[in-house]
């Protein structure tokens, strides 16, 4: 409803605002000729595990220590995201077979027993056990409902696209952290307010790029425009797909999704659901004007159930 | 290259895959579940989205405090224009108590109460939070005079007046709740988002005739009588209509803390509704105990529905369950089934 700058202020009807595609969110939020829109590409065949991004975004961010427990989730003991934890790589293990190429021009270590037979073949026939790694983050969804319900505008949208708390605002309603089709953000218990990755706005605005993607070693994670990671992604998996991984597939990179393509998108190697994300989720706003409708047709129910109620007695001539 | 044996190498822990299937056994108490819980993969079985952090007694109490604030003020004006003047003021008072109740719940509930005025930063239609906040603080001096006025019988005018804004206004205070709930990813909330504001209105209703017939003399409580027959019968069939909604994911409302609760108000609905058609014109005292049943059955259905939502949040089946179960219709649709479940 207040995009005075919007670069098209044609017919597209107000629901386009809600849900659906959505070629320019910084612009439609008001932002005048806001630079391309960027956010992350994170290629989970090449992850390693190494949590680099974790400790990075968490030291960038100054993101206080947030338990230090063992989980007996594999290697995983971050567990999730919250409020404290920004970047999470989740360990998924499989008894599976499933070769990943590299991508072109890098260079392979010679792993240690390689070739001497020592490899443990626990699943049989060629098979074995595979280890799923992949670093979650914010998805920056191009509709956001923890943006879309925030009550004091604490929630903005900034000019790269991307989705931001502002701290100062936040006053701990805790409403965007059922909103959220991700369970991304949260409320710090010690604090109230509700934290969430901010794709490091603060080093955006001076050109550099966030910090998980700088510390990455394998460029696991890729920060960049987003019509280029797109691109790069999709050359990505036909290169999966032609070297004999049918199983990778991309995740939150279709404008057409649920929440309009996310910010943040994923090259997967099983179904999202095993990495602990939604199949399909839709941002609960696009369903909004209905639940106005009904809310007011209730309201009006009630109205006229009670006016009967005082109609009915009235002309027994009873009480 | 590394190839499959790079993969074999740690092969300890083989089978104890995490992402492993769960089976879900859904059948309780000889209920059928409308469609057979399907195979679902989680993370460790870990939940996908994230609970509210909302404390029960603070939401669900407000809930039901501002549903019986809003109604109310509607019988209040009922009875103030039908000369029915015990129960005007005995229910104006009545919803002042409430909102005022209400509006303490939900400060206290702010992670940072001190930042309770950035609640009125900005209008946000997308936000119902927001939206609320500003009927809140329409109606709230509204239902203050009009119970001030009414309590002291000074500038009647007024007082009036302020009845009736409270008596426009009373019914969106009662049913945007349900927005509010229903405006999340949380399933057994957002899944029956058209039939929730339909089940809060009616158990406001409730709520109110309830206050009403507690309240108000035994001569002018017809009116309250009908009101809560009324909404007792639509109560029951806002609740199986969105038990019927949310097909498996239903279960949360019938199971656990909600399913008991929700069995105790539906009781409480059916025996305050029974008491307040028979006996409650004649008996005070069948009256009192009808408003008082009537009142907590209603408190019941939204500590209910609050607990079910919860328990929808925490378990990831019925977040993939559902949306797998939307993905394999629409799979289906594009082969021409045509009848593919939306949202």
């Amino acid at each position: 409803m207040t995009h005075a700058h919007a670069p098209y202020d044609d017919d597209r009807p107000l629901s386009r605002l809600l849900s659906g595609p959505e070629p320019d969110p910084a612009g439609d939020a008001g932002h005048p000729e806001p630079p391309p829109r960027v956010g992350f590409f994170t290629d989970t065949s090449v992850c390693i595990g190494c949590k680099a991004c974790e400790v990075a975004c968490k030291e960038w961010n100054a993101l206080p220590e947030d338990g230090l427990k063992l989980s007996g989730m594999s290697y995983d003991n971050t567990q999730e995201l919250g409020a404290s934890t920004w970047r999470h790589v989740a360990f998924v293990e499989q008894t599976r077979p499933a070769p990943v190429p590299a991508p072109d021009g890098r260079t392979e270590l010679p792993l240690a027993g390689d070739g001497g037979g020592s490899g443990a073949d626990p699943g049989g026939e060629g098979g074995g056990m595979r280890w799923l790694m992949s670093s979650d983050v914010c998805k920056h969804c191009t509709h956001a409902a923890c943006l879309d319900v925030c009550p004091t505008g604490s929630l903005f949208r900034t000019e790269f696209g991307t989705v931001v708390v502002q701290e100062d605002i936040c006053n701990g309603c805790g409403y965007c952290v059922p909103a959220c089709p991700y369970g991304v953000i949260e409320q710090r218990p010690s604090d109230g307010r509700a934290f969430k990755c901010t794709l490091c706005y603060d080093r955006l605005g001076a050109g550099q790029e966030p910090a998980c993607a700088k510390a990455c070693p394998t460029e696991s994670i890729q920060f960049g425009p987003l019509d280029e990671l797109r691109e790069r992604a999709a050359l990505r998996v036909d290169q999966l797909h032609e070297a004999g991984v049918g199983e990778a597939r991309l995740y939150g990179h279709d404008p057409e999704d649920g929440v309009g393509g996310d910010g943040a998108f994923f090259l997967l190697l099983d179904e999202p659901e095993v990495y602990g994300l939604p199949p399909d989720p839709v941002v609960t706003t696009r369903d909004l004007p209905a639940m106005w409708k009904h809310a007011g047709a209730a309201a009006l129910a009630l109205a006229g159930g009670l006016a009967l109620s005082f109609a009915l007695p009235g002309r027994r001539g009873s009480r | 290259m590394n190839g499959p044996e790079a993969y074999g190498r740690n092969g300890h822990g083989s089978g104890s895959g995490s992402g492993g299937r769960h089976r879900r056994g859904g059948r309780r108490r000889g209920e059928e579940l409308m469609v057979p819980r399907a195979e679902f993969q989680s993370y460790y079985g870990k939940p996908v989205i994230k609970a509210p952090s909302w404390s029960a007694r603070d939401i669900a109490g407000y809930f039901f405090l501002g549903g019986l604030a809003g109604a109310g003020s509607v019988l209040a004006a009922g009875a103030h224009a039908t000369g029915r003047p015990v129960t005007a003021r005995a229910m104006k008072l009545s919803s002042l108590g409430a909102v005022s109740l209400a509006t303490a719940a939900l400060i206290n509930d702010l992670g940072r109460p001190s930042r309770f005025p950035h609640m009125l930063r900005v209008l946000k239609p997308t936000s119902p939070m927001s939206v609320g906040s500003w009927l809140l603080a329409a109606y709230g001096p509204a239902a203050g005079a009009a119970a001030l006025c009414g309590a002291t019988g000074r500038l009647p005018r007024t007082g009036a007046a302020a009845t009736a804004a409270a008596c426009a206004l009373g019914p969106v205070v009662a049913t945007y709740t349900a927005v509010l709930a229903a405006d999340t990813a949380v399933p057994a909330w957002h899944g029956a988002h058209r039939e929730l504001p339909y089940l809060f209105a009616a158990s406001a209703t409730a709520a109110a005739s309830g206050m009403a017939l507690a309240a108000g003399p035994v001569r002018e409580n017809g009116p309250a009588r009908y009101a809560a027959a009324l909404a007792a019968a639509a109560d029951l069939a806002a609740a199986k209509a969105a038990e019927r909604r949310l097909g498996p994911v239903a279960e949360t409302l019938r199971t656990g803390r909600a399913g008991g609760l929700l069995r105790t108000a539906r009781a409480l609905t059916l025996a305050g509704a029974a008491g307040a058609a028979t006996l409650s014109g004649r008996s005070r005292a069948a009256a009192a105990a009808s408003g008082v049943a009537l009142l907590a059955g209603s408190a019941c259905t939204r500590f209910g529905v609050f607990a079910a939502g919860i328990a929808s949040a925490e378990d990831p089946a019925y977040t993939v369950g559902p949306q797998r179960e939307r993905l394999r219709a629409e799979a289906g649709a594009g082969a021409g089934a045509g009848a593919g479940a939306e949202a």
